[in-house]
């Protein structure tokens, strides 16, 4: 399959995919951190993720739509705001669907594997009736649009150079959060012993909703930077959520690290096997690769060395 | 101060303890004693907000901890050590103890605690779960000082540790006792522990309290007795 290029273009070729292979990466660590710090950290499986990431996308077309009718000079700097009310939509909803069905089910964590996928689906229709089962896209402004020529055959989208430079800044705030502040200490007490947790002094209802609408949180924001890259639709977050937990389960459950790891490589294979196979193909082996480290290594890449 | 009046917990239908009635004083320390599966645990564990009674009431001076829940209990100056420890294993010694601060101003871990236990100073990176079971319990009692608080309960401390450091343990909880001025409550089958630190002994079986004993005055033969199988 590699015969009918020439050494410069496969060069080219892994240089382009490898860099498209970075702005899928992007959105794989944003919807995985969410996701790795609500099921990871706390065992709860949040099938509603991807969900969660449509609604930030959503806010996040309605917001250009907003900008684009009523501040149109504004409108270069819409971006910022939309991931602003992209983050504080989700983390209201998360908040609030962890007030009312997850904080009755930490004791089964199972069970939230049906409860949340209830609500992904009365989420899909929510959107289905709003905004319509046609996809929708935003308008990027300007100075996202285009791209960087490094040589004659080798270019860069910039809105891909954004997304990667956003996710790595919410990645290290997530780290310098969990590991760098007293609420990052209380949330790890809380996920390995909540009783415990309470009785040093640690509210953990107050926590555990707090956790777990930050979780949800950077869903939304990886469902605005999500806009970016691609169209919006009723269940756009279906297609990611099964990556997503794949991605977290091979990075290793507990390991934020392990999480970025292994969006790493498995976006980087995906991307760069896509261009010489079908897309099915590349999924397929992908799958099979990940299935058979995971036999030889059930706890994922990264696991704490530690006695339990 | 610590007052525990017509107590009742069970677990659904089988009640453990029935309508327990006793109170401990400033800077006491009381020994709980009982073989296994007798309620010390339970009454423990219920006295944190754990397991919820289902009646009587816990009042700590003039707070009504009853219906509190365990955080809340913390904040009014109860602490817990419970048994198996239960330090959070994942994360630094250091860590640890912080968040035994949640409730109280401290920002940082109390110099006086790594006076007490020098050697949570020298593992302060070290993860909790890689200490040996002595060291682990040194934290589990570091993390509950933290919080400041004025009765401390130690559910049977003694388990699973040699016998030169629970004579150590005996030292320092009772140093414990006099630099901080506050109660402890602890839950014990040693004997000998129990007599080391206790101003008084209090037999529970099947629930009830059977035996009160006053260190001073104590027969060792009676509360001997009730311990042997």
């Amino acid at each position: 399959m590699f015969a009918d290029y020439s050494m410069a273009e496969l060069m080219s070729i892994f240089a382009m995919q490898g860099f498209a292979g970075l702005t899928l990466f992007s959105v794989f660590v944003l919807m995985a951190l969410g996701l790795a710090i609500i099921f990871g950290q706390m065992g709860v499986i949040n099938m509603a993720h991807g969900e969660f990431m449509i609604l930030g996308a959503y806010v996040t077309y309605l917001t250009s739509n907003i900008f684009a009718e009523y501040a149109q000079n504004l409108f270069s700097i819409y971006f910022f705001v939309a991931m602003i009310l992209a983050f504080v939509a989700t983390f209201l909803l998360g908040a609030l669907v962890e007030w009312g069905m997850i904080r009755f089910l930490y004791k089964r964590p199972l069970d939230t594997l049906l409860a949340t996928w209830g609500l992904s689906l009365i989420l899909q229709q929510i959107y289905r009736s709003v905004f319509g089962a046609r996809e929708v896209g935003v308008t990027l402004p300007d100075w996202l649009m285009g791209s960087v020529a490094l040589t004659d055959s080798i270019e860069i989208p910039i809105n891909g150079l954004f997304v990667m430079g956003l996710t790595v800044l919410i990645s290290i705030a997530v780290f310098i959060m969990m590991f760098r502040s007293r609420w990052g200490g209380q949330v790890r007490a809380v996920v390995q012993n909540r009783t415990m947790a309470g009785a040093v002094g640690i509210n953990t209802e107050k926590v555990d909703r707090i956790t777990f609408a930050l979780g949800c949180g950077i869903a939304g924001v990886a469902g605005s930077a999500f806009t970016m890259i691609g169209s919006t639709g009723p269940t756009s977050g279906q297609l990611y959520i099964v990556d997503t937990f794949l991605v977290v389960v091979f990075g290793g459950a507990s390991s934020l690290l392990g999480t970025i790891a292994s969006a790493f490589t498995i976006s980087q294979a995906q991307s760069s096997m896509e261009f010489f196979l079908s897309g099915s193909m590349a999924k397929v082996l992908t799958l099979l690769v990940v299935v058979g480290i995971l036999m030889l290594r059930p706890q994922g890449l990264f696991a704490l060395k530690i006695r339990r | 101060m610590f007052a525990v009046s017509n107590y009742q917990v069970a677990y659904g239908q089988s009640e453990v303890i029935h309508n327990l009635n006793f109170s401990i004083r400033p800077n006491e320390i009381v020994a709980i004693m009982g073989r296994n599966g007798m309620g010390k645990t339970t009454l423990m564990k219920s006295l944190m907000g754990i397991q919820p009674s289902r009646k009587g009431s816990v009042k700590l001076g003039d707070t009504d901890l009853t219906s509190m829940k365990s955080y809340q209990r913390v904040a009014s100056g109860m602490g817990f050590v419970p048994q198996g420890r239960m330090i959070f294993s994942t994360m630094t010694v250091k860590e640890n103890i912080e968040t035994g601060l949640t409730t109280v101003k401290d920002k940082k871990v109390p110099p006086d605690l790594y006076e007490l236990f020098p050697v949570l100073l020298e593992m302060k990176s070290r993860r909790g779960g890689n200490l040996s079971g002595g060291q682990q319990q040194q934290l589990a009692i570091a993390r509950a000082l933290a919080s400041r608080p004025k009765v401390l309960l130690l559910d049977e401390p003694t388990e699973g540790i040699q016998p030169s450091i629970i004579r150590e343990m005996a030292r320092t909880l009772k140093r414990i006792r006099d630099e901080k001025g506050l109660s402890i409550i602890v839950s014990e089958q040693v004997l000998s522990f129990a007599l080391d630190i206790a101003d008084r002994i209090l037999v529970l079986e099947k629930g009830d309290i059977v035996a009160e004993e006053d260190r001073a005055s104590v027969n060792e033969a009676k509360i001997a007795a009730y311990l042997s199988v």
